[in-house]
């Protein structure tokens, strides 16, 4: 499969890159790692008449704590994230997500800021990032602005970026002490996009109460599912197996799936509800609760 | 639409090329380059027939375009034999029996090599995981991993 003609666009400064953006307005398309972008082209579902690549701009990919938050760069390749023993002991939930979106071979070329940008609700960060409550920083014409991510997904893969944006940064909330994260995916197989997935984070109060939650499900609707009455359900409670259930069931009930060769509306949608209560109980265990 | 001049090292050589912004990788290994080791299977970024080494990472070159490997160091199956010596990866693929019908262990090959440098010693499950993303059609994942690890020994 070969993609319609496009002109390619190798910027060398994120400024070079917005300057393109402004130029070609929404005859062009930004590619990071290119893994959602060039599978799309292929497919002649998109046909952009120019490519702006981003991924040879240098200093876009980084992982840093600064003051009480973690700095994402856009263009952090998903293995950068999967290595990061910053990543792996102090954030579960990215941790988790990362090992389980597409295969290790694409997570070489895939980014973080991609994944988001994208705006696929059957991708895997979406949900991590509502559920960790993160701002993403555009990059435009007029400088940054920050979006947090409970408004960034808009509708089937459109977000809140303008044509002339860029997902620069992603900032996530260092996560007080007591606080645990977990992702769960139902896949048929490595690579496939989940049945049902659900992002749980989790803070606890030294009784063992819910202080804070992020729950959000992947793939149960036209964007990412953010489970609020769920949360609101959680919020100041001990968090014993009833509870979860019946938060599990709220988030379950905030799905909208679709049928396809995964399953069934019905059992897309009790898939989900079994994921949600499973991705709480581990950033429960994980927070150090039981 | 314009072409764009690149230059690449594969397998050691430098290569210069006028390419076209949306030919794509693997079409230039294969039909520019006439290094047809490298297979397309799926041509979707599923099954891993198509991976070469970027830079050292193993990358599916039916998803990313030629003009995106300019200035890279490229590794293709073709740069596994040196001086007519077969790579570790490749006598464990021919002792233990690692393929069947032959097509997925171009791909498969690579993403050994770049696994047993990044990780000299791994676990049968370390081996499971990085060839994941390499789909075995005839299902011969047991010998597949048992060549891995008769190249982790003889790396030893």
């Amino acid at each position: 499969m070969i993609p319609a003609a496009f002109d390619y666009h190798c910027p060398k400064t994120l400024g070079e890159a917005v300057t393109l953006l402004v130029q070609y307005g929404d005859a062009a398309k930004v590619m990071s790692g290119g893994q959602s972008l060039l599978p799309l082209l292929k497919l002649r579902l998109a046909s952009p008449e120019h490519v702006i690549d981003i991924g040879k701009i240098p200093g876009l990919a980084y992982l840093r704590e600064e003051g009480n938050v973690l700095k994402i760069g856009g263009c952090t390749s998903e293995a950068e994230l999967e290595a990061s023993d910053l990543i792996r002991t102090r954030y579960p939930l990215l941790h988790d997500t990362t090992r389980v979106i597409a295969d290790p071979l694409v997570r070489n070329r895939a980014t973080v800021g991609g994944n988001l940008a994208h705006g696929d609700p059957a991708n895997d960060h979406p949900a991590t990032m509502i559920a960790l409550r993160a701002q993403i920083v555009a990059t435009g014409p007029r400088g940054e602005r920050v979006i947090p991510a409970t408004q960034f997904f808009r509708s089937l893969f459109t977000t809140a970026l303008a044509a002339d944006e860029i997902l620069t940064e992603i900032r996530i909330p260092m996560p007080p002490p007591r606080s645990g994260g977990a992702y769960v995916k139902l896949e048929r197989k490595v690579g496939d996009y989940a049945t049902a997935a659900a992002a749980a984070q989790v803070s606890l109060t030294p009784a063992g109460a819910i202080e804070l939650v992020g729950l959000a499900l992947t793939n149960a609707g036209p964007t990412p599912i953010h489970a609020s009455a769920a949360e609101q359900h959680l919020t100041g409670k001990t968090p014993t197996a009833a509870v979860i259930a019946e938060a599990a069931k709220l988030a379950a009930s905030a799905t909208q799936p679709s049928a396809d060769r995964r399953g069934d509306v019905d059992y897309k949608r009790e898939m989900a509800r079994v994921h949600a209560a499973r991705a709480l109980q581990r950033a429960i265990e994980r927070a150090g609760g039981r | 639409m314009a072409k764009h001049a690149i230059q690449l090292d594969v397998n050691g050589t430098v290569q210069r090329a006028e390419v076209d912004s949306r030919l794509l990788l693997v079409h230039f290994i294969r039909e520019s380059l006439r290094l047809t080791g490298t297979h397309i299977g799926c041509d979707t970024s599923h099954c891993g027939a198509c991976t070469v080494l970027l830079d050292g990472k193993p990358v599916k070159s039916c998803t990313v375009l030629a003009v995106q490997a300019d200035g890279a160091k490229l590794r293709t199956v073709e740069g596994l034999e040196e001086n007519g010596q077969l790579h570790p990866v490749q006598q464990g693929f021919w002792e233990k029996h690692g393929l069947q019908c032959g097509y997925c262990t171009p791909g498969m090959m690579m993403t050994a090599c770049a696994l047993l440098e990044r990780n000299p010693h791994p676990s049968e499950l370390e081996i499971r995981e990085a060839i994941s993303g390499n789909l075995c059609r005839c299902t011969g994942y047991v010998n597949i991993v048992k060549a891995i690890q008769y190249a982790a020994e003889k790396h030893r």
